[in-house]
């Protein structure tokens, strides 16, 4: 119990971030029309790629010589890249035709 | 000076996020939003690779041959992949990208955790007879741990629940539910805590003393031979059997529900990764991943109880995943009811010329024929005719929440014609044809009238209120619900069978030579 008092406490920067970023994601979500609601759901699935940096991390903190741990943090980081890449590629493709209808007005 | 460089970078990738996200809430700034959160994602990544170092050792990261290779595989499959999808199939391409995201946040868990364990738990002993080591326990991390286990199960369930909803989006998954499916889900994530916790519980006592070579294949090193403590064997099986039952619980947990719940689950299950990756984020001290994670988190839990709202469907039940239960009873109650009348393309053509205001309704069906140009093409011939026409978008129609806004767009439909739900219900009374494209569930009254329908209470276009309603399906098969629709039965109504494009490109000739 004391043990994660400790770390609680250890990492309170990170629970007030935890906390302030639950209120402004609830804030940002909050006013948008549901005319975007599929742009903006792929735009946050974009967004939550972020985890390919934990890849990285692992990856590159691997030693050379563990394969297994090469081989699982390869596939890792492209998965990651694929959510990101293909997160944001998607999310633009939907907005482009937002936007060819917004220059012909 | 260098990490705190890379904080700095950090910071402002996590602005851009937010940033992002409000700009992508505004139809004209959401193209530059989406942008800008992507050159923040570059950022933080680019910084992570080049300027990261071990918060101990001061170490830079390895092996970046490997991780550009990987960078460059995943960019090149992600982006054919986004450029060739169809516009109708973009539900399931989230959906996709999603599990990929989960699957990354898992992995990182399973490599966390033996590297944690090799780490934390390999302690050379003098005496191979003298357990008092173990007796007083080892300082454990618990916090990291917990963060682990986090991380591993909601990520493979983020995972295995997106594949199958992509699987189920594109037809080649069927929704199946067995009886009291909801008590083998419930079992199933109680066994994933319940392991968990029992793994924590034991992983201070777990150490076995090897009395060999302290091999640190790591590092390729091998120590004289000196007997040491090392993690149980059990406790690697507890944890791959945590990770294969969250992996079995995401199939179980979206396999019984269908259609009307696609959304939902995706929503939900993009909310799920999100805190995956803050997960990471506390792994590893990196504010990047828990803001973004948890903004991701919030945001889409949000979302997810918007869209719930909107089928008056509480999550709990959502989770449980009870709604095929329900859908079998109902639908074995409530057969085909009545006659329906169908009606003949000039005579739909007449109907539609000669009305004052049409109101379009469209629906999963329109997607699948992609029928969306024609539908624009109808329009704009109606409007020649001096008929008034606009559209009513249910904020669930389709497969996913705003899918019909994204397809009418591709089709240079005006933003000014889309009229949400309940500006839609209003204008119904006042409204001469109403013409459905494929929708079903959204205009059922069912869920007005039947209390033991399973959309009973969500709202609906009223579409009844309209002088007369032309519907166009493929068949008088019920929609993805699986629930019969009593408004085809309805003196107003009129089946106009066949494809939507097909239908709506021979309703435009027709309306031509009139």
């Amino acid at each position: 119990m004391n043990n994660i008092v400790e770390w609680i406490s250890n990492n309170r920067e990170m629970f007030y971030i935890v906390i302030l970023m639950i209120f402004v994601g609830i804030e940002v979500i909050g006013r948008v029309p549901s005319v975007l609601h599929t742009p903006l759901m792929s735009g946050a699935n974009a967004i939550h790629g972020v985890v390919i940096i934990g890849a990285i991390i692992v990856m590159g903190r691997s030693d050379a010589h563990n394969y297994a741990a090469i081989a699982l943090g390869f596939v890792a980081v492209v998965l990651g890249t694929l959510n990101v890449v293909g997160g944001f590629v998607v999310t633009d493709r939907m907005l482009e035709m937002f936007g060819s209808k917004k220059k012909k007005k | 000076m260098e990490p705190s460089l890379l904080t700095i970078l950090y910071l402002i990738a996590s602005v851009t996020f937010i940033v992002g996200l409000k700009m992508l809430s505004h139809p004209e700034s959401a193209r530059k939003g989406n942008a800008i959160a992507a050159g923040g994602m570059a950022l933080a990544i680019f910084g992570t690779i080049f300027i990261y170092e071990d918060k101990f050792t001061g170490e830079k990261l390895h092996n970046l041959p490997w991780i550009f290779a990987a960078l460059v595989i995943g960019t090149v499959i992600g982006v054919t992949i986004a450029r060739k999808v169809k516009m109708t199939a973009m539900p399931e391409m989230v959906s996709l990208f999603n599990g990929m995201g989960g699957a990354c946040a898992a992995l990182i868990s399973i490599l966390e955790f033996n590297h944690f364990l090799k780490d934390h738990f390999v302690i050379s002993v003098d005496n191979p007879y003298d357990t008092s080591v173990l007796s007083e326990g080892l300082p454990v991390n618990y916090g990291m741990l917990v963060t682990i286990f986090l991380g591993l199960i909601i990520g493979s369930i983020s995972f295995a629940g997106s594949m199958i909803a992509w699987g189920k989006l594109n037809g080649r998954v069927k929704d199946r539910s067995f009886n009291g499916q909801h008590i083998v889900n419930l079992v199933m994530l109680a066994l994933i805590v319940g392991l968990t916790i029992i793994l924590l519980a034991k992983i201070n006592s777990s150490f076995e003393i090897v009395n060999g070579e302290l091999t640190n294949t790591a590092n390729a090193i091998t120590l004289k031979p000196i007997p040491f403590l090392r993690i149980g064997t059990s406790v690697y099986i507890l944890f791959y059997t945590v990770f294969l039952l969250s992996l079995l619980y995401g199939v179980f947990f979206v396999l019984p529900i269908g259609g009307a719940d696609m959304p939902v689950v995706i929503s939900l299950l993009n909310s799920f990764t999100g805190v995956a990756a803050a997960c990471g984020g506390f792994l590893y001290d990196n504010k990047v991943m828990l803001t973004g994670g948890i903004l991701v988190g919030a945001a889409g839990t949000l979302l997810t109880i918007l869209m719930c709202k909107a089928m008056n469907r509480s999550l709990k039940n959502v989770l449980i995943g009870s709604f095929g239960g329900a859908k079998a009873g109902a639908g074995a109650a409530s057969g085909p009811q009545g006659d329906f009348r169908e009606i003949s393309l000039s005579d739909a053509a007449v109907v539609l010329s000669y009305a004052n205001k049409v109101l379009i309704v469209p629906g999963y069906g329109l997607a699948v024929a992609q029928a969306q140009h024609a539908c624009h093409e109808l329009e704009k011939l109606l409007l020649d005719r001096g008929v008034e026409v606009k559209y009513a978008i249910h904020p669930v129609a389709g497969r996913m929440p705003g899918h019909m806004n994204v397809l009418l767009a591709e089709a240079d439909v005006s933003y000014e014609r889309l009229l949400e739900m309940e500006t839609a219900n209003d204008e119904f009374p006042t409204t001469d044809a109403v013409l459905i494209l494929g929708a079903n569930d959204v205009v059922n009254p069912a869920a007005k009238t039947d209390t033991h329908s399973p959309i009973y209470g969500m709202p609906i276009l009223d579409v009844e209120l309209a002088k007369t309603v032309i519907v166009n399906k493929r068949s008088m098969k019920p929609g993805y619900a699986g629930i019969e629709n009593n408004l085809f039965f309805q003196p107003k109504t009129s089946m106009l069978f066949g494809d939507a494009k097909k239908v709506l490109q021979d309703l435009i000739s027709e309306i031509k030579n009139l």
